[in-house]
């Protein structure tokens, strides 16, 4: 199962690798990942996604939070949460394909941040399911270069909108 | 009044309470050595290899429970010291490595002498630190002392570039420190003691199963008050030996791989097993799906990473051992009201595993040709009194030593168990030999393990360290050979040690006294005189090549199921060769 975990960690040289490390040394796969500081310039903020069963991901956790230099870590997807990737997608554009192009970006209100006599380069932002919607759309058109930010997360403050989810799994015993 | 960042070092590890310091110097650590000489309160103790300055470190901290001080150079100096961080993070050593760093203006430019040491050194540190500023140094070594010896111990990495011993700045030493990040469990949740309480007062078949947790948390007393107002047996793994006296009507000794029969058959049949300190390691469940099948699990450790790591818990604290047994040990008076009525309901399971032990005992058969391993640690056992603080290396000898020396004390017993590593025992018999210059310190080795850090001869001859080495000579790399012989069809790929060195001649070379026994006889006399010179001594001990460590869980193997003795269809030596000379030729040189 796909699991979202945000680390609240210290804003220090090494930390990043010490926490990738923990992943790569156990040949766990990180399939996002994500790093900017936080509101206090002396921690960062780090979303990793990936996937594992129960025991390996109380594992991840676990040893996350053995490292110094983390503050907090939480797995978002036992929580009600919210997240979001950003895209940037650089399509071909023969003459024929130009209108459609503007119309797929508008349905899924993207919009085109660069353009060229070949190209556009639509960005989209969203969560992964919409992200990926696009990128099928575009993909009869020709995608010519894709990056993804990679997901962040946060934690919801109500209840109202989300669907209902399990409470945070209990970690300190 | 500024000074240097080698002055703060030094003033920073006066006020650490360090009084020994194992390195090798190098360019860029020249500053720290400079003002290491000019003062008295530290001592250096000049190895001939960093790798031996870890291992000396680590037996120094195994001994005595204090952090072991490491300091080398960059680039090999601290490559070199790898194998001991390793060893230490696997063994929850606690370690202060000072490395040097090239300026830092220099790194990342392949200087002479530069390597990544925070990068080589990340997965097998607790945690490791680049200095880049002198004003840093003083908190960052606090930090790194408090680190390494609190929660679970570890080996803790501080990195200093040349520059930054060099610089100078104000010097005040932290009074505290400042991880926002690092604030280990020590009491354990109320609630899960009381569970575990219960579990105990109701189990008919429990067991404890102690690792070297309880050593490091001081817990040895707690250990056996449990055990002895409970009335249930005890087992260690070989980390945890010698935190419940081996000679206790309750002890059951090691388990796992080459544990006892009765200790692993105990363990299979229990209905409560009480991991105290320890982290189910493959070398002690065998195979997990067929690990105590029916036991209730509560596992008690200060790491919530070795909690459910490999095996399920159903009562899982997170705590620090001594705490949390004496929280346990407090609730288990109170209701202890009809201690009778425990020592009734445990007897038949106390019957039980005294009947596995009849049928199966530890064996050897000494004849009066060829000296048996155990005959020799057996020896020694005796002559020592128990008293000994014995350091091991990895291999047979290891675990004969670990079968047949019941310690009796918590930091008697120094081995590699996690990593394993050929060659700790010798510098790590050295290192609580400068911690405890009295006490009478043996090193039980092997002629392969002991020549992977032989050069450290010197420095114990130089210091005056009087360990007692009993080198067991019997010119094979022995647990490869026996498992050649179990399971590769006895081809002695590279387990023959073709040419060995004239030990005696050897010790010799370095001033060092040399005894050989080449025969059974000759056992007791040569251990008698080794044990009684005042100086070091290296006893090499002629033993036979073919003999195998038994019982033995096979690797995957269950629990249950061990090997008690050499199958009959065992084919010794079939294609690769025989083991060396006759035991009997023994001037120590093999013929070519």
């Amino acid at each position: 199962m796909e699991h979202i975990i945000s680390i609240l960690v210290e804003n220090k040289f090494g930390v990043l690798a010490r926490v990738a490390g923990l992943f790569s040394a156990r040949g766990y796969n990180i399939e996002s990942l994500s790093v900017a500081p936080t509101l206090d310039p002396t921690t960062s903020r780090i979303t990793i996604v990936t996937a594992g069963d129960e025991r390996i991901i109380e594992q991840i956790m676990k040893q996350l939070n053995k490292v110094v230099e983390v503050l907090e870590v939480v797995d978002l997807t036992q929580t009600r949460f919210l997240d979001r990737e950003t895209a940037l997608v650089k399509v071909n554009t023969k003459p024929e394909h130009r209108e459609e192009a503007v119309r797929i970006a508008d349905i899924f209100r993207a919009k085109i941040v660069d353009s060229s006599s070949t190209t556009y380069t639509i960005e989209i932002t969203g969560d992964v399911d919409k992200v990926e919607a696009l990128i099928n759309m575009l993909k009869p058109l020709g995608i010519k270069e894709l990056i993804r930010t990679g997901r962040i997360g946060i934690s919801r403050e109500t209840t109202r909108t989300a669907s209902p989810r399990r409470e945070p799994a209990l970690l300190k015993y | 009044m500024k000074i240097s960042g080698a002055e703060i070092f030094c003033e920073s590890l006066r006020r650490e309470g360090v009084k020994t310091v194992f390195g090798l110097p190098g360019g860029v650590v020249l500053k720290i050595f400079d003002v290491l000489c000019q003062q008295k309160d530290i001592e250096l103790v000049l190895t001939r290899h960093e790798q031996g300055a870890a291992h000396m470190a680590e037996g120094y901290a195994k001994a005595t429970g204090k952090a072991g001080v490491v300091l080398v150079t960059s680039g090999p100096g601290m490559t070199n010291i790898v194998t001991g961080l390793a060893d230490a993070y696997m063994d929850s050593v606690p370690l202060v490595a000072f490395t040097g760093q090239v300026s830092t203006d220099l790194i990342g430019n392949d200087a002479f002498q530069e390597a990544d040491n925070v990068g080589i050194s990340r997965p097998c540190t607790k945690h490791n630190v680049l200095v880049k500023d002198v004003n840093d140094l003083a908190q960052v070594i606090k930090e790194a002392f408090y680190i390494a010896t609190s929660g679970r111990p570890g080996p803790v990495l501080v990195d200093i570039p040349k520059d930054v011993s060099t610089a100078k700045t104000e010097f005040k030493y932290p009074d505290r420190i400042n991880l926002r990040g690092y604030n280990p469990t020590i009491t354990g949740n109320k609630q899960q003691i009381q569970r575990a309480v219960e579990a105990v007062m109701q189990a008919k078949k429990p067991i404890i199963y102690v690792g070297g947790g309880a050593i490091f948390s001081n817990a040895a007393d707690e250990v056996r008050e449990l055990a002895e107002i409970t009335q249930m047996p005890v087992t260690m793994t070989l980390m945890g030996l010698g935190s419940f006296p081996g000679t206790h009507s309750l002890s059951l000794g090691m388990l796992g791989m080459h544990g006892g029969y009765w200790s692993n058959m105990a363990m299979h049949h229990a209905d409560l097993l009480i991991a105290v300190g320890a982290r189910f390691d493959d070398r002690v469940t065998g195979k997990l799906s067929e690990f105590c099948p029916e036991a209730r699990v509560i596992h008690i450790d200060i790491d919530p990473t070795s909690i459910r790591k490999t095996f399920h818990a159903h009562i899982p604290i997170v705590g620090d051992v001594k705490a949390v047994l004496k929280q346990m040990n407090v609730m288990l008076r109170s209701m202890d009201g009809n201690p009778a009525q425990v020592r009734g309901l445990r007897a038949p399971w106390l019957k039980q595993i005294g009947q596995w032990r009849s049928e199966h005992p530890l064996v050897y058969h000494q004849d009066d040709k060829t000296t048996k391993p155990q005959y020799v640690i057996e020896k020694l056992y005796e002559l020592t009194k128990h008293q000994a603080i014995v350091a091991t290396d990895v291999g047979q000898h290891q675990m004969f030593a670990a079968q047949y020396f019941k310690g009796t004390k918590p930091r008697t017993w120094l081995t590699s168990g996690g990593l394993g590593t050929m060659g700790f025992g010798f510098p790590a018999a050295i290192g609580a030999q400068k911690a405890f210059p009295e006490k009478l310190v043996v090193c039980v080795t092997s002629e392969g393990s002991f020549q992977m850090n032989l050069q450290e001869l010197v420095t114990a001859a130089e210091h005056k360290l009087a360990v007692k080495i009993v080198l067991l000579n019997n010119g094979v790399h022995g647990m490869v050979r026996q498992w050649q012989d179990l399971f590769y069809e006895g081809r002695y790929s590279a387990s023959v040690l073709g040419k060995m060195p004239d030990f005696v001649k050897l010790a010799e070379a370095y001033s060092i006294k040399g005894l050989r026994a080449l025969k059974p006889g000759e056992v007791e006399p040569v251990l008698k005189e080794g044990l009684a010179h005042k100086g070091p001594v290296l006893m090499d001990i002629h033993t036979d090549p073919f003999e195998n460590c038994y019982p033995m869980i096979p690797a995957g193997g269950a629990q249950h199921e061990m090997m008690l003795e050499d199958p009959p269809e065992l084919n010794r030596g079939k294609k690769g060769g025989t083991p060396r000379r006759k035991v009997d030729e023994g001037d120590g040189v093999l013929p070519a």
